[in-house]
């Protein structure tokens, strides 16, 4: 009660008092990360000097090709497809949602790994794919074999999987814009397609991004599952050299290190796109930033 | 067109969710330059009613016809066939309408806004789309605010990009529904002087709103609903100010 008398200062007089506890612990988490690091990097077992040999080796950069180009295609198919499945999952018709739905069921209900070496075996389940009528002419017949390598078994597998999830990340986007957006575009008269395109997911993409990024990063370890189609991704390149030189701690590093560098790349690049779908917001883009470790 | 020299003439409208009847057989003409002022208590269906003038909502009984088109239907060898969405897109495409949430798209800026109709639905060249909208922009006192997001401006400022957003497609009718009752009090004014200024320019107007201020001065009739049925209607001084029917006075009470 005694200062209640006192005049009320101006509050630039006001001093802070020193953040102790923030130093502190900033120190404590500082001297411990110190420690951990200087234990692995000079930890003889770890075999430093054959990760430096390896890490450009061009085996080893020609498996992370494989995973890279395998991953780009993967997750732009299945984004595509994810889109079209969303979209059709909440339209008016009762049979183009049922079969959305039928087709996100199925794609997720199943092992990946399952899918895949069911695309790669396609042939032996059916030798010829035929294009023509239901009940009616052929019109084109190829060969199974021809077409299914393990490439295209690759991307199909991965691509149609990708599509299933992504279709709910989507459709969760599409359910957060407000219904009053879609009365809108109803009122003006704008078609559909168009009130998607402009105006609904472009609003959506803010509640997209984030988990499609989680989306991309898992993508990037699930195209490891390749290697059962004799794909040589990036963590069988490294498996097939210490398969011969016995260093499996030093190799595996070198297929960590590049993942480890590949998903920094990616979170940097996805806080420039939630940056530019958060135009328009009122100052709640700074907190909305992805995982990624602090610069 | 309307040769009639009505702009809307809706006969015996029903409307029911579910078992709720919400609208129980409304009359309603409104003539061309007219503005009408729908009050009423809530839930007696006003948003309801005029949801239905551009088919958000369907309706189940009575006949709704816009600018001389029967709204959602078309006659076809004598029969009347109900049009599938795409088609009653088109029939909306005259009908601007100004909602209490201001509804803006978030994501473009003010300019951008207005011209998204008039470039995307209409076709209109992007040079003249803009330069209408900037017109509109001035006309509603926020030609300084082209560039600025929605979420920037104060609320009253966002209603009046709504109702320039409307007025870029050239409306033929303007559909408000409750355009003030989330604004401030010191906010409402502003967007009512637009409307004021629309009315006596002569655009036909419908709006659901509860100032009675503004009703008394830019209405040319106050149609009074309650329980989903027209109570009464009539020029803004006779209903405001000598009100026949019982429930009238009372709901005008409130204001006093
Ligand atoms: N989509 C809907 N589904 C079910 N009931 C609805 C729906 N829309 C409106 N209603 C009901 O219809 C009745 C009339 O609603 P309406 O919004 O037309 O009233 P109003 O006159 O606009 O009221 P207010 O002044 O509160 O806006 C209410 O009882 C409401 O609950
Ligand atoms: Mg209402």
């Amino acid at each position: 009660m005694s200062a209640a008398s006192e005049e009320p200062a101006d509050v630039t007089e006001a001093h802070r008092p020193f953040p102790w506890g923030t130093v502190l612990s900033w120190a404590v988490v500082a001297i411990v990360a110190a420690q951990a690091a200087l234990a692995v990097a000079t930890n003889r077992n770890f075999e430093w000097e054959v990760v430096g040999e390896w890490f450009f080796h061009p085996s080893i950069l020609a498996g992370l090709e494989v995973t890279l180009g395998l991953t780009v295609v993967s997750m732009s198919l299945g984004i595509v497809l994810g889109v079209l499945l969303a979209v059709a999952r909440l339209a008016r018709s009762r049979l183009i949602g049922g079969l959305a739905g039928l087709y996100i069921w199925f794609f997720r209900g199943t092992p990946l790994l399952v899918q895949l070496i069911f695309w790669y075996n396609l042939a032996t389940l059916f030798p010829h794919i035929d294009l023509g009528l239901p009940f009616g002419p052929t019109l084109a017949r190829f060969r199974t074999n021809d077409i299914i390598t393990p490439l295209t078994a690759a991307v199909a597998g991965l691509a149609l999987n990708e599509g299933a999830y992504m279709a709910e990340v989507v459709r969760g986007g599409l359910l957060s814009v407000d219904a009053g957006q879609w009365e809108t575009v109803r009122a003006f008269g704008m078609g559909r397609a168009r009130a998607l395109w402009r105006i609904i997911l472009p609003q959506a993409m803010r509640a997209i991004v984030p988990p499609t990024g989680n989306q991309l990063i898992s993508m990037i370890k699930s195209t490891s599952l390749v290697s059962v189609i004799a794909m040589a991704d990036l963590l069988y390149s490294a498996q097939a050299v210490y398969n011969r030189t016995f260093q499996v701690i030093p190799l595996l590093l070198v297929a960590v290190l590049w993942y480890l560098l590949i998903t920094s790349l990616l979170n940097v690049f996805q806080s420039m796109i939630e940056r530019h779908y958060a135009r328009g917001e009122v100052d709640r883009a700074a907190r909305a930033a992805p995982a990624a470790p602090e610069a | 067109m309307s040769e009639s020299g009505f702009m809307v003439r809706a006969h015996g409208v029903h409307k029911s969710f579910g078992l709720l009847e919400v609208l129980k057989g409304i009359d309603l003409d409104v003539a061309c330059g007219e503005t009408v002022v729908l009050l009423g208590p809530s839930g007696s269906g006003k948003s309801t009613f005029l949801r239905c003038l551009n088919r958000l909502e369907p309706i189940d009984r009575g006949s709704i016809v816009v600018d001389g088109q029967q709204i959602g239907y078309r006659r076809r060898g004598g029969r009347l066939v109900e049009l599938p969405e795409r088609r009653i897109a088109l029939q909306r495409r005259r009908i601007g309408m100004v909602f209490q949430q201001f509804n803006l798209y978030p994501h473009m800026t003010v300019l951008e806004n207005v011209v998204e109709a008039p470039i995307g639905i209409h076709g209109e060249p992007r040079a003249s789309a803009e330069a209408h909208a900037r017109e509109l922009l001035g006309r509603v006192g926020l030609a300084d605010k082209a560039g600025e997001y929605p979420r920037r401006l104060s609320g009253g400022q966002q209603q009046r990009v709504a109702i320039a957003r409307a007025l870029a497609i050239r409306p033929r009718l303007l559909l408000f529904d409750e355009p003030t009752s989330a604004l401030d009090p010191e906010l409402v004014g502003e967007v009512l002087a637009v409307m004021k200024d629309l009315a006596r320019q002569g655009m036909t107007m419908v709006v659901v709103t509860h100032e009675i201020g503004f009703a008394r001065e830019a209405a040319h009739r106050v149609v009074f609903m309650d329980g989903g049925v027209v109570v009464e209607q009539g020029r803004p001084d006779a209903v405001l100010g000598a009100p026949r029917e019982a429930r009238t006075r009372a709901f005008l009470n409130r204001f006093l």
